[in-house]
């Protein structure tokens, strides 16, 4: 019996808490990737790189907050100066916006331009943020590393695996619920997030019934610079900040909000959870679980995994394909055309 | 002097030629007035007229007595001008009383009043308040879309071809809310393609044919008229 | 933007054409005479492969507005032709695990055809996706079970130089056709499931197929030898070594020189000539290359040129001046697109083999979505949307640039951070971060030319 708890413990540690939070952060940048089609109708491909940007604000006012001997005592100082990042990377997106995105948009051009416009927004961020922290690892999460450590698991429940969370992924999950329900909150009982709801669904009649669409798009944008900046910051808290890291996560991020629908917000959330445990299950060395499961001279030899990390994408792109073959609509019934 | 009055209308979209010729068209409150005429008459172009979608050559249009020929559409829906489209006219991954009040979102106002009068008038409405208006029928559709464009307390409720694709019976439900609407003291402009059943709910019937007045006259002489009669309303 | 409007101004072209071609030439003339000529040829080559590249891009977005953002993918899959086609086979790798990599293959195509049948056997069943998954992880656990020893076989020989099944041992000029199939192939599949359906969904999908391709020829080393690059690609033209012993090459360039040679004594003019042979080598080899590409170039714009003129190309651009007529007429719109869309990736497959035959190695490392999708896109953008000698100019004049803007890059933030003094920490990470500065520049270029310029410096004329 306690070999089985001992398995799902290993299990738990390595494959459910990270792939919940990995989930979490996943579905606050589809979020914003979401909100940003159902408003402008556009796939921005410069999301990933607006995580990294607001992440990298966060982490420069937390080094001069650090420097001022300023702390969050067990948490983070990051969250301190998560507003500031917040707030500097909604003033660039609203500015990409009037200098790059309005014109298309009082063009009417085709969503595929506006993509491309995203394209050079999304590489001349990418040169930012290294112009402004260059292009390696940056460790900047302070405060207390364990929000349960393995001594007090364990001599708590006294099995000889531990189930460890840090800090950054107790705060991950806080943080992400809190969104999405201010979210969605937001959307569905405030004036201006029906109208953005009502602009999103039918243009013509929300300018019919008085709706300012500039003003839908700026709130838009500022509620994806909170978003994209939340999930940017939390990531890197989790697993360092890398500017690479956050380009690669454009993929997984375009997966899950195809696979939920795009232009639906709970399809977003969704979309964020079910790649990220598909990638964390389908790249997990079940060596161990297997040893804790199977009789002693069964036990594998072999790591047990059924992708290398390296292939971890692949794992984004099968699903996306999958979604794309069969139900091109998403979970959610999304957009199609 | 009647309410709401367009005189010598002459204009098209943009810089197009012209789709109206110096047509004239009015209607006062509690009345309803008809658009009727061929494909292509400039029917619907005549009503977008009053709402500002068209560029006027020549011709003014006066709300009250007011010269509103040179407002924008937006500030026209102030003065108390309301649209109903003729397609895509309701927001349908939103519930009924999402749309009404959408339909109020200039009104700083408490407009619970004004929903529940649009209650009153469509109980259908009240009874799905809180269905998706995408999941209802043609005819309960067009309501929410007449009670959307309501909800700003307008004076002028403009409707782009209010039947166009329901079900005769629905088409005879649908007349009778436009009359219970006409009774508030509304003035009531439509454009029609079932021109004998509008006509016969109709105070005054436009008859246009190439952007001109045709025939002009109440309802009921239009639907008495031979002429028109043979040409438009088929024997 | 790949639709002109039809009161937008028509340019003569062959003019602009004429005049921006002279430039360009002019600006590599100043490079030769000013720096070196041998860097001039070198920039001229890589000129020609991203024109190349460019205009299998601009086939795409020129003629469909298909949007493609794995352009890296497509070139990496060139690049892996020339060594499958091109390397010696490794004779004790294939004796170690190739059985077993061959019979891996099969097992795959077998699970394809498996997973195939029970699709077309189950379809509109219950539990038909279930039965399609289990066959195609009973056929992934398989294979992999009959490929990982092979593997750790395959690379376990003699790991420090080879490690790796090797090529075919042709010539390499047989990879450039090859690496065009194999971008092919992989562009009938992405376009299968991406295309006729919303715009953006091309976009992602060729994102992430790029992603993908690159990651395998970054791991897979008995295929790639992974990061540890496969070097000594044989070449379609001489070595300078070779050259440099050649007598007839030694005549030719004392001829050549004649004028500068004569009046020197004779240990002057051994030393002088051999200098000479030794440079002239260098600039032989690589004016053979630009020969060899420019060759490829001509051929390609002449078959885009055959091609545009058939009535499939008037049916190509029919769709594209309104998609929506042409569907009505029953024109099979993404069918045409698909084929639009082999083709551009076939070209850019083309270009990414004759880069890899270029460098004479295989870098799996070095292909970079910057490098390899952007930089190609602000080319088709910047030359002209549509316009094949567009694409042609933007690939020169946008690689030029790019060359050039790394140092200017740096010149420019040396003198701007110049007041700083040379202790100055903040000024030591701006000059480290020169380079990325001319990602921001061709970020901006590519912006603002969309912007300001949608029709690039050669506009498409109208037929």
């Amino acid at each position: 019996m306690t070999d089985y708890l001992n398995a799902l413990v290993v299990f738990a540690n390595f494959v459910f808490v990270p792939a919940l939070t990995y989930g979490c952060q996943l579905a606050l940048g589809s979020l914003g990737v979401t909100m940003i089609y159902s408003v402008l109708r556009f796939s921005n491909f410069a999301q990933g790189e607006t995580m990294a940007f607001g992440t990298v604000i966060t982490i420069m006012v937390t080094w001069l907050l650090q420097s001022w001997g300023v702390s969050l005592g067990f948490l983070p100082t990051a969250l301190l100066a998560l507003p500031i990042g917040i707030l500097v990377t909604a003033l660039v997106l609203l500015l990409t916006d009037r200098y790059v995105y309005r014109y298309y948009r009082t063009k009417r051009s085709k969503s595929i331009t506006f993509v491309m416009a995203s394209l050079g927004v999304m590489f001349i961020m990418n040169g930012v943020v290294r112009l402004l922290l260059g292009p390696n690892d940056q460790n900047f999460a302070d405060g207390e590393r364990f929000f349960l450590t393995a001594d007090a698991f364990r001599a708590w429940t006294g099995l000889d695996e531990a189930l460890v969370i840090r800090t950054s992924q107790a705060l991950t999950i806080i943080l992400a619920v809190i969104l999405v329900v201010a979210l969605f909150w937001f959307l569905q009982r405030t004036k201006t997030g029906k109208a953005m709801r009502a602009y999103a669904d039918n243009e013509n009649l929300a300018l019919l019934s008085g709706i300012n669409p500039d003003r839908i798009v700026r709130i838009t944008w500022i509620i994806t610079a909170a978003l994209a900046t939340v999930a940017g910051v939390l990531y890197g808290l989790d697993k360092g900040y890398k500017p690479l890291s956050y380009y690669n996560l454009l993929l997984p991020i375009f997966a899950a909000v195809i696979v939920g629908g795009i232009g639906k917000p709970i399809g977003a959330i969704v979309g964020g959870f079910i790649i990220a445990f598909s990638e964390v299950i389908v790249t997990y060395a079940y060596k161990k679980v297997l040893t804790y499961v199977l009789p002693t001279d069964m036990a594998p030899d072999g790591l047990v995994q059924l992708l290398s990390t390296e292939y971890k994408f692949a794992v984004s792109f099968v699903i996306l394909v999958i979604v794309l073959l069969v139900k091109p609509t998403g979970l959610f019934k999304g957009k199609v055309l | 002097m009647t309410y709401l009055v367009g005189e010598g209308l002459t204009g098209g979209y943009g810089s197009g030629p012209s789709i109206l010729n110096g047509c004239n068209i009015s209607v006062d409150r509690g009345e309803i007035a008809v658009i009727v005429g061929p494909n292509g008459a400039g029917k619907s172009t005549a009503m977008k007229s009053f709402l500002g979608l068209l560029n006027l050559k020549e011709g003014k249009v006066t709300l009250d007595g007011k010269d509103i020929t040179h407002l924008e559409p937006p500030a026209r829906i102030s003065e108390g001008i309301a649209f109903v489209p003729q397609t895509e006219n309701v927001f349908v991954s939103m519930t009924v009383e999402e749309n009404l009040e959408m339909g109020a979102f200039l009104r700083d106002d408490d407009f619970t009043d004004t929903r529940d009068q649009i209650y009153d008038l469509f109980p259908i409405l009240k009874e799905k308040r809180f269905q998706l208006a995408g999941q209802l029928s043609g005819g309960q559709r067009q309501q929410v879309a007449v009670g959307r464009a309501m909800m700003t307390k307008p004076t002028v409720l403009l409707l782009d071809e209010p039947t166009a694709g329901v079900s005769p019976i629905v088409m005879d439900e649908l007349f009778d809310r436009i009359l219970e609407v006409k009774s508030t003291g509304m003035a009531v402009l439509m454009v029609e393609q079932n021109a004998r059943q509008a006509l016969e709910i109709a105070d005054r019937g436009y008859v246009l044919v190439m952007g001109e007045n045709k025939h002009t006259g109440s309802g009921a002489a239009l639907l008495a008229d031979p002429v028109v009669r043979k040409s438009f309303l088929g024997g | 933007m790949s639709q002109r409007p039809s009161n937008a101004p028509l340019h003569d072209n062959t003019v602009r054409a004429s005049i921006a071609f002279l430039v360009m030439a002019g600006l590599l003339i100043l490079i030769g005479v000013t720096q070196s000529w041998a860097l001039a040829l070198t920039i001229l080559n890589l000129c020609i492969i991203s024109a190349i590249m460019a205009l299998g891009v601009n086939i795409q977005w020129g003629y469909a507005g298909l949007f493609n953002v794995g352009i890296m993918g497509f070139a990496a899959l060139g690049g892996l032709a020339t060594i499958i086609i091109s390397m010696p086979p490794v004779k004790e790798a294939w004796q170690a695990g190739g059985m077993r990599v061959l019979l891996a293959l099969i097992t795959i195509l077998a699970t394809i055809s498996a997973a195939l049948f029970v699709h077309k056997l189950f379809q509109g069943k219950r539990l038909h996706g279930w039965l399609i998954a289990v066959v195609i992880i009973i056929g992934v656990v398989i294979s992999r079970y009959i490929l990982d020893p092979g593997v750790a076989a395959i690379e376990a020989v003699n790991p420090a130089s080879t490690g790796y099944l090797g090529g075919l041992g042709l010539p390499v000029v047989f990879a450039w056709i090859v690496g065009g199939c194999l971008a092919a192939g992989a562009a009938w599949l992405i376009g299968k499931i991406a295309l006729g359906l919303r715009s953006d969904y091309l976009a992602i999908a060729t994102l992430g197929i790029s992603e993908i391709l690159v990651a395998v020829m970054r791991n897979e080393d008995w295929l790639t030898r992974g990061v540890k690059n496969v070097t000594g690609l044989p070449r379609p033209v001489p070595y300078e070594l070779e050259l440099q012993q050649a007598p007839w090459f030694i005549n030719l360039v004392e001829r050549l020189n004649s004028g500068s040679l004569a009046g020197l004594n004779s240990t002057d003019h051994t030393a002088v000539l051999q200098t000479l042979v030794v440079d002239s080598a260098s600039i032989f080899v690589k004016l053979c290359y630009t020969g060899l590409f420019a060759l490829v170039l001509i051929l390609i714009l002449q078959l885009c040129v055959l091609a545009l003129d058939s009535p499939w190309g008037r049916m190509v651009r029919a769709i594209r001046d309104n998609e929506v007529a042409a569907d009505a007429m029953g024109k099979d719109v993404t069918g045409r697109h698909l084929q639009i869309f082999i083709l551009g990736s076939a070209v850019v497959g083309i270009a990414g083999a004759m880069l890899a035959t270029l460098d004479g190695q295989f870098t799996p490392g070095s292909y970079s979505p910057l490098r390899f999708t952007f930089l190609i896109w602000v080319m088709v953008i910047v030359g002209g949307s549509g316009n094949n000698l567009g694409a042609v100019l933007g690939g020169f004049l946008v690689w030029l640039i790019w060359v050039e803007a790394e140092p200017v890059g740096f010149w420019l933030m040396d003198a701007l951070t110049s007041w700083m003094g040379d202790g100055s920490g903040l000024r030591k990470h701006l000059l480290d971060s020169a380079q990325y500065m001319r990602v921001i520049i061709m970020g901006a270029v590519l912006l603002l030319v969309m912007r300001f310029s949608p029709w690039g410096l050669l506009p498409e004329q109208n037929r």
